[in-house]
């Protein structure tokens, strides 16, 4: 009896079809070289095969931490001097919980004034904790202290994402990595010059004016010898940098006050320029509004002592405060062409909140990744056609019969990989590979069920029957448990392995259209061109 | 053509030859991870991915000489640094390794400090072509995921099998999975091999490569057993097995040429990839007919001498 297989047969033509154009799009020629243009415009390919950069950076919080707290005590100290409540100091005492503020030295008469002065102002952000009367110690609450986690590596990404952006890095990828443990991932594909981009990243280290109390000395113990010895909790010993507009020592010490008067955020605008009288590069920086009024009060109030320029915990420069500035200044020092404008931009672009360590670096060279592609196609080519030969020789007519299922199979599985935007990793062709060889594995159950029923003596319609219906069982059975495989993996892997759990998955899911419908299709129809009593060619 | 028409073997007489050859490989295995871990604290040699550190890969336009270059990183004052050769010779690339850095801060200077000795000390003009810098941090958490996701894996198969079998044919069956994971591994320790995470994803691929090649033969068996209760299960199971064997051969062949393909003409960076893939599959197939098979025809056997009710035979209906 003869089957109706248009419609399947009309099916089977437009599943090649459609995933056909999943793969090439609408290629702009026939040409091997226009095939291959369109086919990398739609297919992704991952960093190990297209070369970059993959870095997991930490986001050190606890200076975003460190640095609100330093503000509360600044603004503590204001407060209780308004108030005219008398105390002995206001300073963080523990260095490893910077979320702690202890007032010291509050006379037992103005406890309760203390009191109810922390409850209103300070209580939305601090828990309190009278030691005595004479003590409190504040304490950042902790649902605040992770927002403000959050927001730090929020505006972390933001920034290293503007920065990458000026660099015309196409296609990056920045975002939170490893949620709850402030991560985050930063993908560069292409990238040649790594050193600069890394540089980019990692000097937008925080930077802060701070008002210069002593300095430069020659090494720390002279410094603390300026102090009599013992630094007090508001002051801090920073050392300068290689690159200093005065200095000519590599290390100098100097004495900062610890709170700073302005920093990152508080830049509004900054570009390259020359000084006019000395022709030297500068930098001019234009701060925002109520940035600009701290900034007036503070260097109104210290002309001629200095400031100093932090920036990555080391002092960068520093300058003499001639007149009171309210929001436009320069920088100046000995920059080259390229530091200025790195400068700029780190400025122009807001300083990180935090510090940024480095946890993971993965960077492949883009020859070694081209190689990558070259050795894979060779194995997958290599692979196939091993495969399909053998099926032709073993199984004659029916080989060809797997063969074309084994083609339909590799083109839904990349036309998969096309639509749905996967990358593909160099683990992932060798999930291909995979997956030829287990895909033809559902063709030889079933044809060796199929000769099974033959030489058991069936017609040839019943014995392809026989051989479809006994197969399709353990068919499910050994798909279902690689697939199992596969998502676990996907659900433990990284960038490489989880490519390989994504192509071995679609290509078991396209085996199960082939090797089950496609096949069937073509026995069919093959079956209604065979004259009574004839066999298939098995 | 065929390869295995009316074969007639007894694979479970064998079973004794079977467990000498496993229990060989496993024992080398296991005296090479000892070793291995006296030697350096793991029982396998681990990549870079695991161990933390930092390494780079650098291809030279001469070919390198790795006792200049220890001259060279050792006059920069880098110590501990391991040098080997990497891929074939005529591709002059060297693997230059630190060990892993507790300070997280510090992590990026290795890179920066191997590129600046050997642009100081060493007359060869070179090119990074892959670096890899792995903290603490990290190096543990993808420990840990790797052990979830095999564990996760097993458990995983097993569950499947106990629901579309029985019980004892998912413990036979993680038996076999256990034993070939291994010996696979005991090959990397055997040759000195490092375990990355593609490794371990080729690992837990076997694991579900053996898995299927078992099922095959249980299903076999199952089919089998429904149509002649009376036989002794020791003949169900060795008909089974003979019925299937071509299927079996035939699949573990192809798929064993495609992971060949990938091993020789995969390039480098898949070496331990393949590696495991090729004696992953080659074993796999085994230990569904040493393996499984034998354990499930001893469990019923002890459960016949100690006078339980032997169930084996009514193995659960197929439900699909």
């Amino acid at each position: 009896m003869k089957k109706n297989l248009t419609n399947r047969i009309l099916l089977i033509i437009a599943v090649l079809v459609i995933f056909l154009y999943g793969i090439f799009g609408v290629p702009s020629g026939v040409t091997g070289k226009d095939l291959a243009d369109s086919l990398t415009k739609r297919i992704h390919l991952g960093l190990d095969l297209r070369g970059g950069a993959h870095l997991i950076l930490q986001v050190v919080v606890s200076e975003a931490v460190s640095a609100e707290t330093d503000n509360t005590v600044a603004r503590l100290q204001q407060d209780l001097k308004t108030a005219n409540l008398s105390f002995s100091q206001v300073f963080k005492p523990n260095a490893s919980k910077p979320e702690s503020v202890e007032i010291d030295g509050v006379t037992a008469a103005n406890t309760s004034a203390v009191r109810s002065l922390l409850d209103s102002k300070y209580s939305n952000e601090y828990d309190q904790s009278g030691g005595s009367d004479t003590a409190f110690t504040l304490t950042m609450k902790p649902t605040v202290e992770k927002a403000l986690e959050e927001k730090t590596v929020q505006q972390a990404i933001e920034t290293i994402r503007d920065r990458v952006d000026s660099l015309g890095v196409s296609e990056p990828l920045i975002q939170e990595y490893n949620l709850g443990a402030n991560q985050i991932l930063v993908e560069l594909p292409g990238v040649s010059d790594l050193d600069r981009v890394k540089e980019i990243i990692q000097s937008t280290a925080r930077l802060e004016i701070h008002a210069v109390v002593g300095g430069p000395f020659q090494d720390e113990a002279s410094a603390l010898a300026s102090v009599s010895g013992v630094l007090p909790p508001d002051q801090m010993l920073v050392h300068g940098s290689g690159a200093m507009a005065t200095g000519s020592d590599a290390d100098s010490v100097y004495v900062l006050q610890r709170v700073s008067v302005v920093a990152g955020s508080d830049f509004r605008s900054a570009d390259p320029g020359t000084n006019s009288n000395t022709g030297q590069r500068i930098v001019q920086f234009t701060l925002t509004n109520e940035a600009g009024d701290r900034f007036y009060d503070f260097t109104s109030a210290n002309v001629g002592k200095g400031m100093a320029v932090v920036m990555g915990g080391r002092v960068r420069e520093v300058a003499n405060i001639k007149s009171a500035i309210r929001d436009q200044g320069e920088i100046e020092g000995t920059f080259s062409q390229s530091e200025v404008m790195d400068l700029s931009r780190l400025l122009r672009t807001g300083a990180l909140p935090a510090s940024l360590n480095y946890l993971e670096d993965r960077t492949v060279g883009a020859s070694l990744g081209a190689d990558s592609i070259r050795a894979g196609v060779t194995a997958a080519i290599v692979g196939v056609l091993v495969v399909m030969g053998f099926m032709l020789v073993y199984y004659k007519g029916s080989g060809i019969n797997a063969d074309l299922a084994l083609f339909l199979n590799l083109v839904i599985l990349l036309g998969f990989m096309g639509f749905s935007g996967a990358t593909l990793t160099l683990p992932g062709i060798a999930g291909v590979i995979l997956t030829i060889g287990m895909g033809v594995d559902s063709n030889v159950l079933i044809f060796e069920r199929i000769r099974e029923e033959v030489r058991a003596g069936k017609a040839a319609a019943a014995a392809v029957d026989q051989g479809f219906g006994h197969a399709w069982v353990t068919i499910v059975d050994t798909h279902v448990t690689t697939i199992v495989s596969a998502a676990i993996l996907f659900l433990f892997g990284t960038g490489p392995v989880k490519g390989f759990a994504v192509t071995l998955t679609f290509g078991l899911l396209a085996n199960l259209f082939t090797a089950v419908f496609v096949s069937r299709v073509i026995f069919e129809a093959h079956l209604n061109k065979l004259k009574p009593g004839e066999m298939v060619s098995i | 053509m065929e390869f295995f028409h009316g074969v007639n073997v007894d694979w479970l007489g064998k079973k004794w030859y079977f467990l000498a050859f496993s229990m060989i490989f496993s024992v080398a295995g296991i005296i090479s991870m000892a070793w291995h871990w006296q030697q350096i604290g793991s029982p396998v040699p681990l990549s870079v991915d695991f161990r933390g550190g930092t390494q780079v890969q650098l291809q030279f336009v001469q070919a390198p000489d790795t006792t200049s270059i220890r001259k060279a990183t050792e006059a920069a004052g880098i110590r501990d640094a391991r040098i080997q050769n990497y891929d074939v010779p005529q591709n002059h690339e060297v693997l230059i390794s630190l060990p892993e850095q507790s300070n997280e801060a510090a992590l990026d200077t290795g890179r920066q400090q191997i590129v600046d000795a050997l642009h100081s000390h060493y007359d060869n003009a070179f090119t990074v072509r892959n670096v890899q810098v792995v903290g603490p941090t990290v190096g543990k958490q993808l420990e840990r995921q790797a052990g979830l996701a095999t564990l996760y894996s097993m458990l995983g198969m097993l569950i499947y099998l106990w629901f579309r079998f029985q019980l004892i044919y998912g413990v036979a069956a993680v038996v076999a999975c256990f034993h070939d994971t291994l010996i696979t591994v005991g090959a990397f320790a055997l040759t000195g091999q490092e375990i990355s995470l593609t490794v371990i994803a080729a690992i837990l691929t076997l694991v579900g490569y053996s898995m299927n090649d078992t099922i095959v033969v249980f299903d076999r068996i199952r089919e089998n057993l429904r149509l002649s209760r009376r036989e002794p299960l020791s003949e169900v199971v060795n008909r089974s097995i003979n019925q299937t064997l071509s299927r079996t051969v035939l699949t573990s062949g192809l798929t064993f040429l495609t992971v060949l393909s990938l091993y020789i003409f995969g390039g480098e960076v898949l070496k331990g990839f393949s590696f495991a893939l090729v004696v992953g599959i080659l074993i796999g197939t085994y230990s569904s007919i040493a393996v499984a098979a034998p354990m499930l025809v001893a469990y019923q056997e002890w459960r016949a001498s100690s006078g339980k009710a032997t169930s084996l035979p009514a193995a659960k209906r197929a439900k699909v």
